[in-house]
């Protein structure tokens, strides 16, 4: 038995048993994550590691992570239908793919995240037009639809489904309009990307998170814009790379994955300017107005300054050098490294604009305290990125995810 | 939504005379049973119960016998530029009303507690687990207060039930209910506080106690610095406690005399 006729055409994939064995392995860790969030919606949030200090856990610190990580569809998006970077052709399907799957998985991590979950609606009811959340809310919903959108011409590819009139035709109109929803798909992400930024950024009490402005934003707007189009690129190719590994076969030509990971490099350099001149200005000029020294806003292992050296040396100059440079670039473990360092940066930033903003004791009498997640958190976030590796893997099987798969595998 | 300082003809405060504080915790308890706070799931857990109202214990980390302690209740410090209410995305907490009270709509909150991530000061709780009294202990509720359900962010609302009903009480008594004189309206804390170190009143009124407290040399605002501007002053003769006030850099001196 097969299930060959739905695979695209000239492609080669593994056998339906294996196949069903590896989806039988995700299965097992979305059961666990679904366990979880039954446990979570049943008993409260008191099963995981958030208490009075720390409102924000781990579901924000993934959320924002994804989110940033899955900055690689707008961004490549934006190059590719509407600057004409032909060279993304070749990856913007899964560009699109993983960009569904982070949003998507954000939005069911959230559902878990907030308190009263049949009241989430109240974020379009009742909207705060001054709070970033809000604009948070509005953008990643809309995104999300936007990406569903720019998903479904992918799915109506399939060998069977296109041979229906209508879908081939309904598929073909998708594509016809796709730069405007690439267009508005960049605008809002680049929109929600700035405001979850913001939303730290606005906090002019906590002076480990507070920014100054520029216009209405704070500059965390931009510096949250600008690293996640830093890091989606790369992680795109990242991607790509590690399901070359497990399936065996060429996806997408190197020379792609370098032109992905050149964009990396180029927008941490513009990212890191920024980001060391907003250090700077707040280590010399928010802090000591707020009384703080830049000692006093580290602590320990869990909130220690190596987060920050690692932060903008190890996973930012560093990477950025390699990614710059087109002789290490070209260099395919060097390539992987870099961007895998950039990934790692973005979610060490994720981590401490949560953890250590709220950690942080403001009043002189407070104390430190350390948040630690519990499994009701792990356990969700484990689960959504099974669910990215279902719909990856039901894609990579029968749809026409990578354009050069057939010409890179024919010997 | 307050991106700016909000001006109240009326301007409700509390100065808190940390000299005179013992800690004894009354006015804690004072507010849990007031407002229809739950006895706690965990009493051991600090981090996880509900207190509006929170007495904190300062030392001067001197060694004996120099040493020296003081207590600092902390109910919400109802500030005039709060940041907890521009970022709460539903409008579930709002300073528009005379008074200068934040307030907090229960059934509008989805418990984002994105004002508690706001709040320096920890005044904003959040409802760990289903509120459950005691069989019997039902009849000690009060009746004009909601109680919350699991799920939300509450706070210290300065009793404002107590607000309303000294308006209501003024009005019958054909009294202005936009004057009210100082003891016709106090939260349960003062009330309750055995030393008299709460004084409750207007900001704005001279004839308030308050009012002319609240100028004095001795008379501080926690964290001042982050200009969040709270209707709760502290006064304390003790320059070390007014000090632990703010944050202070070695080389900047303390305000007071």
């Amino acid at each position: 038995m097969s299930d060959k006729e739905l695979w695209p055409e000239g492609v080669q994939r593994c056998s339906l048993k294996l196949f069903i064995a590896w989806l039988a392995v995700i299965f097992a860790v979305l059961a666990w994550g679904v366990y979880a969030a039954y446990v979570v919606w049943s008993g409260g949030l008191i099963v995981t590691g958030m208490d009075n200090y720390f409102a924000f856990g781990l579901y924000i610190i993934f959320d924002l992570a994804v989110i940033a990580l899955g900055a690689g569809a707008f961004f490549s998006g934006l190059l590719y239908y509407l600057i004409r970077v032909e060279g993304l052709k070749n990856i913007i399907n899964l560009a699109v793919i993983i960009g569904f799957i982070c949003y998507s998985g954000a939005l069911l991590i959230l559902t878990l995240e907030v308190g009263q979950p049949l009241r989430a609606w109240f974020g379009f009811w009742h909207p705060n037009v001054h709070s970033m959340l809000t604009e948070v809310i509005f953008c990643i919903t809309v995104y999300m639809l936007v990406l569903t959108i720019e998903f479904i011409p992918i799915i109506l590819e399939n060998r069977k489904l296109n041979k229906i009139k209508f879908l081939h035709h309904m598929a073909h109109n998708f594509h016809v309009i796709m730069p405007l929803f690439a267009g508005v798909g960049a605008f809002l992400s680049f929109f929600h990307q700035g405001s979850l930024g913001g939303m730290y950024g606005v906090l002019f009490s906590r002076p480990y998170a507070f920014r100054e402005g520029f216009f209405i934003w704070p500059w965390t707007f931009f510096l949250f814009i600008l690293s996640a189009v830093a890091s989606g690129p790369g992680f795109t190719m990242l991607v790509a790379t590690l399901m070359e590994k497990m399936t065996g076969r060429k996806l997408v030509d190197f020379s792609v994955k370098a032109l992905m990971g050149k964009i990396s490099g180029t927008m941490l350099a513009i990212y890191l300017v920024f980001k060391y001149l907003d250090t700077w200005a707040w280590a010399t000029g928010i802090l000591p107005r707020s009384g703080l020294t830049f000692s006093e806003v580290f602590y320990g292992v869990a909130y220690g300054k190596w987060l920050l050296f690692s932060e903008l040396i190890v996973c930012g100059l560093f990477p950025a050098i390699l990614l710059l440079n087109a002789k290490t670039r070209n260099t395919p473990w060097i390539l992987y490294s870099a961007c895998t360092l950039v990934g790692i940066g973005v979610i060490i930033n994720r981590y401490v604009q949560t953890a250590q903003t709220l950690a942080h004791p403001v009043m002189p009498f407070d104390r430190w305290y350390v948040y630690m997640p519990t499994w009701a958190e792990w356990a969700p976030s484990l689960a959504i990125i099974a669910y990215g590796a279902l719909i990856l893997s039901l894609a990579y099987r029968y749809l026409p995810v990578f354009p050069q798969e057939r010409k890179l595998n024919q010997a | 939504m307050v991106l700016y300082l909000k001006e109240f003809k009326i301007k409700w405060g509390m100065v808190i005379d940390l000299d005179r504080c013992t800690g004894c915790g009354a006015c804690m308890v004072a507010c849990q049973a007031e407002n229809n706070i739950a006895p706690p799931v965990d009493a051991s857990n600090k981090r996880y119960s509900l207190t509006w109202l929170l007495v904190y214990q300062l030392s001067n980390k001197q060694p004996y016998p120099n040493h020296d302690v003081a207590y600092m209740p902390r109910p919400c410090l109802q500030c005039g530029k709060p940041n907890c209410v521009p970022v709460c995305p539903v409008i579930a907490t709002d300073k528009n009303q005379e008074g200068g009270i934040v307030s907090q709509v229960n059934a509008r909150c989805i418990g984002c507690r994105y004002c508690m991530a706001a709040c320096p000061y920890h005044a904003r709780y959040f409802n760990w687990h289903d509120p459950v009294w005691p069989e019997g202990m039902e009849k000690t509720l009060t009746p004009d207060v909601s109680t919350r359900p699991r799920g939300v962010v509450e706070k210290c609302l300065f009793c404002h039930h107590r607000y309303m009903a000294a308006r209501d009480k003024a009005r019958i008594e054909d009294r202005d209910p936009n004057a009210l004189a100082e003891g016709d309206y106090i939260p349960a804390c003062v009330e309750m506080c055995p030393t008299g170190a709460m004084v409750f009143g207007d900001l704005e009124n001279p004839e308030h106690k308050v009012h002319k407290l609240s100028k004095s040399p001795y008379a501080f605002r926690l964290l001042e610095r982050l200009n969040t501007k709270p209707q709760v002053y502290y006064y304390s003769k003790r320059e070390w406690v007014r000090k632990q006030g703010d944050n202070y850099l070695e080389h900047e001196t303390v305000g007071g005399v």
